[in-house]
């Protein structure tokens, strides 16, 4: 009974995925068409437009060929537009962090004050609330008009991304700190930055991590897009490369690394929240 | 022509022609002879503008010079012409790059052939660049990146600069188109099941594809619906989608065809999606479709860097017109890091051999060429058709804006620089579908037309 409770769940996860590449193997295989173009004709095009037909969803035998070429080789550099998938993820990976830290930086103590006074909170939230909502690729071509840079305007885009929920778990946790715990710290005459520090902070820190998780997360589904948009480099622009050549095997290859990756510092962020979170 | 014979040469003439007379230019001449030392010739250019100046008829110096002698003529020259400075200050205007590391953004075509190939192929090294070609995912993101001076020049569409410059989808700035990178080398793609319908009269209600509103594949896709009776507006869709994204569409049904540069024609032929209708050199044989373009800004900033680099991609365009290279060309640019094609894709479009999606084997030389020459004809066309389709509002006057846009003067110093023949005029007739086009009369033009949105 124990066993099962320790392997089901992985057994499980294996079993499904083994039906689903089942499926996906039935679906996707070639009956060998008869040629129905002459040679010289033949040779012009794909195989599968030989036989009359489309060019297919590649099978799950072709995708792992791919991917196992990514994974043995992720980091060569063949020119500033054909860089290794490890690269790629790297330079995605480092616009992310600096957008979302930027953010931080700036949503945590804003953030902070505004969950201090409740007169600044009702003055703000309009204002968050009609940004908040905005797409942020909608940012783009305005910021590549006002920065007038494409690698900064990404940043910029992660940036206010990453910023709204930040700011409004922020704001969430410090204004609903426990009153006991500020009533005592008033009786204590404990100072104002240290109050912020060793009684709100502590206190709001679960909330606020909660609010960076779901940040990252956002951070890293919009990356994709914006690299997209604007190419250059990244897995977003690996993607959108490998669409212009219609390689649907290299495509799923980045789909299953940006998953990866995104499930990395989703969980990343989930321990340090763990680590900040007490028992009450 | 005259600028390298030795002006303190009594019998060399600085006619037309060369000193010996038996080549068409001095630069055959010094290749015939041995002298194609670049900086002496270079310096000859200077010291025979001088004495041009100095005697503008040929037979009064060389009565001088033969009275007083060359080297006594150098000198006597010298006293009140620093010449030595003058050729100094020409030979730093020639050699002296002020910006070596370019980058040029590219759109992954076959019309940025001239561009891309100089890369791999050496001929931006070979001038002393080092260049980075840079991919990029759409026009308007190639504009915006251009415009932030994130690249030194672009690949465009033509009608881009001329949209640039005076405004229309973006604000205006100065931009100058100094060479085309090629012409022809577009198509009409249809999606396979619309295989029974060739008659554009049956294309009712279809949705094609454009690669940009400020396009020529926008302009032909147009000017060929409307010759066969269909209001581009009203009887079918246009709408932009980037070329690399246009197979994807047509095999998802979203469009039914497009009118797009290749290889975007050729791969949908390839993956069995979409068919050759037409390619646009059956609609304007010789049409213009994508330009090399920059700032004048950087054109006035860094003009030894700007003339080096666009040598470069004419000698690199000198390459590939001859039909014999086109293979291994095909094979310089189809990997990742360019266009990300197979390559008997990109070889079809180059050697215009080519599968046409039907089952037949078309033999087109002429599918794709390539000719720099910017002729302000074609600006004046473009301009004609952007005012046609409401683009552009109001009067325009045609021939100052070819000509402050199209550096043609420029362009055709470079071409006879690397052994190309250069036209004389900058202007010239054509005709679209059997329609004469005559630049002097755009007006007259534009009136000739049922279909038009102009007030």
């Amino acid at each position: 009974m124990k066993g099962l409770q320790l392997w089901g769940a992985p057994l499980l996860s294996v079993a499904i995925l083994l039906v689903f590449l089942a499926v996906w193997h039935a679906a996707t295989r070639q009956e060998s068409g008869a040629q129905v173009v002459d040679a010289e004709y033949a040779k012009l095009v794909g195989a599968e437009a030989a036989t009359g037909k489309k060019s297919a969803f590649p099978a799950p035998a072709d995708v792992g060929r791919k991917l196992w070429e990514h994974v043995t080789d992720p980091f060569y550099d063949k020119g500033p537009n054909d860089k290794g998938i490890g690269i790629q993820l790297a330079f995605s990976i480092a616009r992310v962090l600096s957008g979302f830290l930027l953010a931080a930086l700036v949503a945590i103590p804003v953030g902070f004050l505004i969950g201090m006074s409740p007169l600044v909170y009702r003055a703000f939230d309009p204002f968050i609330q009609v940004l908040k909502p905005i797409s942020p690729l909608a940012w783009m071509p305005l910021a590549l008009f006002t920065l007038k840079d494409s690698g900064v305007s990404s940043i910029f885009v992660i940036f206010i991304c990453s910023m709204w929920p930040m700011l409004i778990n922020t704001a969430f946790g410090v204004a609903s700190v426990r009153r006991e715990w500020l009533n005592v710290a008033k009786t204590l005459e404990v100072g104002h930055v240290r109050k912020a520090f060793r009684v709100i902070l502590p206190a709001a820190a679960p909330t606020i991590m909660t609010g960076m998780r779901i940040s990252i997360g956002i951070a890293w589904l919009v990356i994709v897009a914006a690299e997209m948009l604007v190419g250059g480099t990244g897995i977003g622009y690996f993607v959108w490369n490998e669409w212009n050549n219609l390689s649907i095997a290299n495509i799923i290859s980045g789909i299953l690394a940006i998953g990866l990756v995104g499930m990395v510092l989703d969980q990343a962020l989930a321990r340090l929240t763990k680590l900040v979170t007490f028992p009450e | 022509m005259s600028m390298f014979n030795d002006p303190f040469d009594p019998d060399s003439r600085l006619a037309p022609g060369c000193s010996c007379g038996h080549h068409a230019s001095e630069a055959e001449h010094a290749a015939g002879i041995g002298t194609t030392d670049v900086d002496a010739l270079s310096t000859r250019t200077v010291d025979t503008a001088v004495m041009r100046a100095l005697f503008p008829r040929d037979a009064t110096r060389r009565r001088f010079l033969r009275a007083v002698g060359a080297n006594t003529a150098l000198a006597a020259v010298a006293q009140f012409f620093p010449l030595a400075a003058a050729r100094e200050a020409f030979a730093q205007g020639k050699g002296g790059i002020e910006k070596p590391n370019l980058k040029v953004g590219f759109i992954p075509i076959t019309c940025a052939t001239p561009i891309i190939m100089s890369q791999p192929m050496g001929y931006y090294g070979r001038a002393g660049l080092n260049v980075d070609v840079v991919k990029t995912a759409g026009w308007a993101v190639i504009r915006d990146k251009t415009l932030n001076k994130e690249y030194d020049a672009a690949h465009m569409l033509s009608p881009m600069p001329l949209a640039i410059s005076l405004g229309a989808g973006s604000r205006p700035i100065p931009y100058t188109v100094s060479a085309v990178e090629n012409i022809n080398g577009q198509a009409i793609t249809l999606s396979i099941k619309h295989k029974e319908k060739r008659d554009p009269k049956s294309w009712k209600g279809f949705k094609f594809a454009v690669p940009f509103d400020y396009s020529m594949h926008n302009y032909l896709l147009r000017y060929y619906v409307a010759e066969h009776g269909l209001d581009p507006d009203k009887d079918i869709q246009i709408r932009s989608v980037p070329p690399p994204e246009m197979v994807a569409n047509l095999r998802a049904d979203n469009i039914d065809g497009f009118l797009a540069p290749d290889p975007v024609n050729q791969r949908a032929v390839y993956d069995g999606v979409g068919f050759i209708h037409t390619l646009t050199k059956d609609i304007w044989d010789g049409h213009p479709c994508c330009a090399f373009a920059a700032s004048k800004e950087f054109v006035t900033q860094y003009p030894n860097t700007y003339r080096t680099l666009l040598k470069a991609i004419m000698e690199a365009t000198a390459f590939a017109t001859k039909p014999e290279n086109r293979k291994q060309i095909a094979e310089a640019i189809a990997p990742a890091n360019y266009l990300n094609q197979p390559v008997t894709v990109v070889e079809q479009v180059l050697t215009g051999t080519f599968a046409d999606g039907l089952g037949n084997v078309r033999k087109e030389p002429k599918r794709i060429d390539f000719d720099p020459f910017p002729w302000h004809s074609f600006a004046i066309w473009i301009l004609t058709q952007m005012k046609r389709w409401g683009q552009l509002k109001g009067d325009v006057d045609y021939a100052k804006v070819a000509r402050e846009v199209f550096l043609a003067t420029d362009a055709a110093r470079l071409m006879k620089e690397v052994g190309m023949t250069a036209p004389a005029v900058t202007s010239k007739k054509f005709a679209v579908m059997g329609k004469e086009f005559d630049p002097a009369k755009p007006e007259d033009y534009l009136a000739g037309f049922a279909i038009k949105r102009t007030a």
